[in-house]
């Protein structure tokens, strides 16, 4: 690729244009590079995201679940489909003790990002925050509270990524619409579930990573609960 | 405009807060022509990146150029007037080449290329014409890292617009063992369903925090007492949201500055400077870097955040600010960014990090409720139920020294008495 090429100066420029790569991948090895035109000029959707890969380009493949007996796969599915309807129905209790005692809630601000703790994030709770979230929004004077407001969650995607030692990584699709006074919002994205097993061998949540798809896009208000 | 009839010194007129011609008003007359925040030069580190920036109306791009000065160009090609850049951010290597018809520029905003040359030959427009480059911000300056343009010619300088309000940077800058900071590369951006007003009067305002914030300091104060108990000790970011639900009292006695041109600091009150191993290392380094006397100056300084009308409010002591971009009377978008202090130890780092986490992210347990007032301000302020807004606590109260209005009391309305002296005046020139 010869992205060197000067973008021509004078004359019949048809043909230069023509020649010229227009490069939306990022190739081998280019960061840091600097990018040509071409790159500059392909609308973006990442406008916060570091420059760690062009706009255009795909993802890393999804790993296909894992084939694991149906009874495991519908335990988790069980567990996910009940945290969806624990925050629906506002149970933030019950929602709380379905993490392990070190568990985390964690909602990243881009893909790349891969630590929990030292991250800028939008949510970075252990079980003590979640409790502080949980009083915040029950006290009677948690004013933004106060407006009617209802939740509506949707998972789906269920697939056990890997099982090691007692631990299971599971991803899943989620969409999430709040109704809020008059309004509605919608919210869409993955859960990464990383789940152990408690002293009474039931499933919990050692930490939960939630890519929030639009996440990047200005907030129209702000969450005030877990997603 | 005539805005004299609207601000009167105790109260002012709701439809400042409503109205669309004033609103365009603001924008000319403010935004369009006054310093505006476009960034920090670390978010433009090498040649050719680019940071989109909103001034006032218009779009702008600060662009780092090739002899490594910080420029700011309106985003628009000059031929057919399309954006040269459409994403927020990015790389445009050496050049900006017009996805319409291929006309490229330096990075200083000068013509590079022209598609057909030819076909302009005896035409105005031949590259010679000033007309064939990108149009440049009229002034562009920083101030410790600190980018900011004035599509204004004429003006008060940088210096003279930040006036008092600078030691924002340098309370910030002067915390960092090597006198600077360096931007996290994340930007929380929250619509506010609001007049930009409603922000800036509430950075200062003293006594909203121990009502609006009371579930969120009630909830963190139970959980930090218990953990005292248990442990001992409680890190420090549960203080960051205890201490909302402090009492009238401990408000009142915390003191405001208000200075010309409406900027102003909310002293310091969360006692940000505790002795564990981690602030005392950080501290061995900045007295090594400054020696003791400049060390205890900096750490000393008496500042909660610091407001730079009528866009930026700087919380220096734990390096986050947030900047406000109106979109319309009722509607403003705020820019949240936080910064590393250079050669601090991590752990100075994350402690404030939490700040940002907890209060200042998309998902904050403060400005939550915050937003709800400020949502339910703007629709109570667009009725008849009342044409005038109060600021009359403490009115009379504040003492003057040299055009600079300290309070007696934290929770006199003289920062908004302040704000809307420079409002006024922004307006009415």
């Amino acid at each position: 690729m010869s992205k060197q090429k000067a973008i021509p100066t004078a004359g019949p420029d048809f043909e230069h244009l023509l020649a010229q790569d227009v490069v939306i991948e990022a190739a081998p090895g280019a960061e840091g590079a600097a990018r040509t035109g071409a790159q500059a000029i392909e609308p973006g959707h990442s406008p916060v995201a570091p420059l760690s890969r062009a706009a255009g380009a795909a993802r890393a493949l999804p790993k296909p679940g894992l084939m694991v007996d149906a009874a495991l796969q519908r335990e988790v599915e069980q567990l996910l489909f009940l945290q969806a309807e624990l925050l629906d129905g506002k149970h933030w209790q019950a929602f709380i003790d379905l993490f392990a005692d070190d568990g985390v809630y964690w909602m990243p601000v881009t893909p790349e990002q891969t630590e929990w703790e030292g991250s800028p994030s939008i949510f970075a709770e252990d079980k003590l925050m979640m409790e502080i979230r949980k009083g915040r929004v029950s006290h009677p004077n948690a004013w933004s509270q106060a407006p009617m407001w209802e939740t509506n969650h949707v998972v789906s995607h269920v697939a056990i990524e890997s099982m090691s030692g007692g631990t299971i990584n599971v991803r899943a699709r989620f969409h999430m619409m709040e109704l809020r006074r008059d309004d509605v919002r919608h919210f869409g994205g993955s859960y990464r579930h990383t789940l152990v097993r408690d002293a009474t061998g039931a499933l919990c949540i050692k930490l939960q990573r939630v890519d929030l798809f639009n996440g990047q896009a200005p907030f129209d208000y702000v969450l005030q609960i877990w997603v | 405009m005539n805005v004299q009839p609207l601000v009167e010194p105790d109260r002012v007129h709701k439809t400042v807060y409503t109205d669309p011609a004033i609103f365009d008003s603001e924008m000319e007359k403010i935004w369009e022509k006054t310093w505006v925040y476009c960034g920090h030069e670390s978010q433009v580190p090498a040649p050719g990146d680019y940071y989109a920036v909103k001034i006032g109306r218009q779009p702008m791009i600060m662009v780092r150029h090739a002899n490594g000065e910080v420029g700011v160009l309106y985003n628009r090609c000059p031929h057919r007037g399309v954006q040269l850049v459409g994403n927020l951010k990015g790389n445009t290597g050496n050049t900006f080449v017009c996805s319409y018809h291929a006309w490229s520029f330096h990075l200083d905003g000068s013509v590079r290329a022209i598609p057909l040359a030819k076909g302009y030959e005896g035409t105005r427009m031949t590259r010679e014409n000033p007309d064939c480059n990108v149009k440049r911000a009229a002034r562009v300056d920083s101030y410790r890292g600190f980018v900011f343009a004035s599509l204004a010619a004429a003006g008060p300088s940088l210096g003279e617009f930040l006036g008092e309000a600078r030691i924002a940077f340098d309370d910030m800058c002067d915390r960092s063992p090597a006198s600077e900071v360096e931007v996290v590369p994340i930007c929380h951006r929250v619509i506010q369903h609001s007049n930009w007003k409603f922000f800036m009067e509430n950075q200062l305002d003293a006594l909203h925090p121990s009502v609006t914030h009371q579930s969120t300091g009630i909830a963190a104060g139970r959980v930090e007492k218990r953990l005292k108990a248990e442990r001992g000790s409680a890190p420090l970011y549960y203080h960051y949201l205890s201490t909302f639900a402090s009492s009238f009292e401990m408000w009142d006695s915390v003191q405001t500055i208000n200075f010309p041109r409406g900027h102003g600091i909310l002293k310091a009150y969360m006692g940000l400077r505790p002795q564990d191993p981690d602030t005392l290392e950080y501290e061995a380094l900045l007295k090594q870097a400054y020696g003791e006397q400049k060390k205890e100056e900096f750490l000393s300084r008496s500042i909660h955040h610091v407001l730079v009308y009528p866009y930026l409010s700087v919380q220096s002591p734990l390096q986050q600010l947030r900047c406000l971009r109106p979109l319309s009377p009722d509607k403003t978008l705020s820019e949240i960014w936080h910064f590393r202090l250079k050669g601090a130890p991590e752990a100075i780092y994350r402690r404030s990090l939490w700040y940002y986490n907890l209060v200042n992210s998309p998902a904050t347990m403060i400005n939550a409720d915050d937003l709800e007032n400020w949502t339910k301000g703007q629709w109570g302020l667009s009725s008849n139920g009342g044409d005038w807004v109060s600021f009359h606590r403490y009115a009379g109260d504040d003492r003057v020294e040299n055009g600079v209005t300290y309070s007696n009391h934290g929770t006199s309305e003289a920062v908004m008495r302040n704000q809307f002296r420079a409002w006024s005046e922004y307006l009415s020139a």
